[in-house]
């Protein structure tokens, strides 16, 4: 019985017409900013001036600011870079995956899904960008003809692969989204006059809603969608060869791609339910991500938990049966070593914390949604900070053993990045259809 | 000089049932302005399915292509690096970077080659039937081609789908 009604309460509540959609995505953006905008933004804001602060003092003195040794030559910031390019991975998923499955809820979280993943992108850009010690050189990692031979990129080495995913992640991610924006562009152009009309006119280039176009249109989202699919399979699948193909027992795993994919997917999810959840209630569209949404992205939370569950297990079970004492310590170490402390958080938090979501109930009470969400990612943060620092920081000869402790640098730093995060995800809120119009409506009569 | 009927309708289902009418009539469509990717009003108006995806297949492939060329050309012929004895052409290790070309070429190429198609350009000014049919309206654009076009007839297909305006604008319409 109750499956039945489930099916039945449609996507989006409220019986809304047409012109209704509109005016309600659009009056978000007309109202004043609410005193709750006000007070998120001025705290992203004041997070971000933190993170510049700490980026410029790193960039003009050097990355001995940081807390790496020659042991620990990688912790904080590729943990972050690792954590940003994850969240941004949901957005993908939603974007274009559950387009190809024809999964028609994606509708009313979409466009602000990939505004997620485009500046979770950004987050992540910047980390091995600073990590270079002297970022001004970057152009250094595109094979360009130089003077210095001319000396090319190692295309062998999964460092440049990196560069090339995320580059391409990158521009995909926006392209995507802006295509996916135009239409709904036009319809704001169409009902708003003077700078507005303007701006947004230019933004629209000039669509006007012929059906010759539509079709193209639809042509050109498939394609992107079907091209999106196994680009965000082989970004994250990318880096996690950045540690794969390295010989550093706890890194050298195949099972690494598909346990660092479905991570990705696990935290973004939870990124986007966390960022849903705030939308709703502070942008007042609780007919558009209904609990039905919200309920749905729990049970892909805890699918993701369970195959990333899976993963922890396989990971130390392998490493123990291996016979390989270096593998079996590093796992051993990892648990109950003196950074032990970091595994459990992550366990718990990955493995326990998601198994709440068997609950209905749970899924019905945002407020624990919305907690369960935010210890996910804690939890994913976590999970590269083990990763990466946990097996370097006692390798094969015990007199190099070392520990790590982040400075006050890189954690502002870290702070710095979420405050880019908030206020650029703040900023779209205001100035951009955080529902794509077009996409709704044509799920409205279902 | 041609004249144009132009019908304004409020539902999905309306618009493509006059739509499909309308061509089986043999009445010559001009255009049909939607709020969204209506389904089905392709086949009712018998637009052929789109060429993109050749392009997309077209440009992904050189892509690929010319980076394969380019990884095998930087690392084994012009100046050959030994990174630890890894063979010169390291074909498997190339694989990754010619795979995130190959979705760069095919995505922005088909991007670029819609927005041509299309002519869109930022600053063009779009040409409307009206602004609602970026909101709430569906519209239909008939174009009176000859003499035999009788225009009684087709405001009685028009009532027939719940039409709520009939224009009627001489002139050629501007598109």
């Amino acid at each position: 019985m109750l499956e039945a009604r489930e099916i039945s309460v449609p996507l989006i509540g409220g019986h809304k017409s047409l012109a209704q959609v509109t005016s309600d995505v659009c009056s978000a953006m007309d109202r004043r900013p609410t005193l709750w905008w006000w007070l998120a933004f001025s705290i992203a804001l004041l997070a971000l001036g933190v993170g510049i602060a700490a980026t410029s003092y790193q960039v003009a003195t050097g990355i001995g600011t940081w807390g790496l040794n020659r042991t620990v030559g990688w912790a904080f910031d590729i943990t972050n870079f690792v954590f940003w390019i994850g969240i941004g991975h949901a957005g993908t998923l939603i974007s274009a995956i559950l387009f190809l499955l024809r999964q028609r809820w994606r509708t009313s979280v979409n466009r602000s899904a990939e505004a997620m993943t485009i500046f979770a992108v950004i987050c992540a850009g910047i980390f091995p960008l600073i990590h270079m010690g002297r970022p001004w050189l970057a152009f250094w990692m595109f094979p360009y003809p130089n003077y210095r031979g001319p000396l090319w990129v190692n295309f062998r080495s999964p460092l440049v692969w990196d560069f090339f995913a995320i580059s391409t992640y990158f521009t995909i991610s926006l392209v995507f989204w802006y295509i996916g924006l135009i239409p709904d562009c036009a319809t704001i152009r169409d009902r708003s006059r003077g700078w507005r009309r303007k701006v947004f006119g230019i933004l629209s280039l000039g669509w006007d809603g012929s059906y010759r176009t539509w079709l193209r249109y639809e042509t050109v989202y498939l394609l992107l969608a079907g091209l999106a699919t196994p680009l965000v399979i082989s970004v994250h699948t990318i880096v996690s060869w950045d540690f794969a193909t390295s010989i550093i027992p706890g890194w050298h795993a195949t099972i690494f791609p598909p346990y660092f994919v479905a991570g990705a997917i696990f935290s973004g999810m939870a990124m986007v339910l966390t960022l849903m959840i705030l939308v709703r209630k502070t942008m007042n569209l609780q007919d558009y991500i209904t609990h039905r949404h919200v309920d749905v992205m729990c049970k892909m939370v805890l699918f993701t938990s369970g195959i990333v569950s899976l993963s922890y297990f396989t990971e130390f079970f392998t490493a123990l049966y291996s016979n390989n004492p270096y593998e079996q310590f590093t796992f051993i170490n990892r648990a109950f070593g003196p950074l032990g402390w970091s595994y459990w958080i992550m366990t718990s938090c990955n493995v326990l914390v998601p198994q709440f979501l068997w609950f209905k109930a749970v899924r019905r009470n945002l407020v624990v949604v919305f907690l369960i969400s935010i210890l996910v990612n804690v939890g994913m943060w976590f999970e590269r900070f083990v990763i990466i620092v946990t097996s370097l920081h006692r390798d094969f000869l015990p007199s190099s053993w070392s520990t790590y402790s982040p400075t006050t640098i890189e954690i502002a730093t870290l702070v710095g990045s979420f405050g880019l995060f908030f206020t650029l995800f703040l900023l779209f809120c205001r100035i951009l259809p955080v529902i794509a119009i077009g996409e709704v409506k044509g799920v409205l009569e279902e | 000089m041609s004249r144009i009927f132009i019908g304004t309708f409020e539902h999905e289902h309306d618009i493509v049932g006059v739509t499909r009418e309308s061509r089986l009539r043999g009445l010559r469509i001009a255009d049909v302005y939607v709020p969204y990717a209506v389904h089905g009003l392709d086949e009712a108006m018998g637009l052929k399915p789109s060429k993109l995806p050749w392009v997309c297949f077209a440009l992904g492939l050189f892509g690929a292509t010319f980076k394969v060329w380019f990884e095998f050309w930087t690392t084994a012929s012009d100046w050959p690096i030994n990174v630890g004895g890894k063979p010169w052409n390291s074909l498997p290790a190339f694989v990754p970077v010619t795979f995130e070309v190959m979705v760069l070429f095919a995505g922005v190429s088909t991007v670029i080659a819609f927005l041509a198609g299309q002519r869109m350009r930022p600053g063009k000014v779009a040409v409307m039937p009206s602004n609602r049919v970026t909101d709430d309206h569906f519209v239909l654009v008939l174009e009176q081609q000859d003499a035999s076009f009788d225009e009684v007839k087709v405001r009685e297909l028009f009532e027939k789908y719940n039409v709520i305006a009939v224009e009627e604008r001489g002139g050629k319409e501007e598109r």
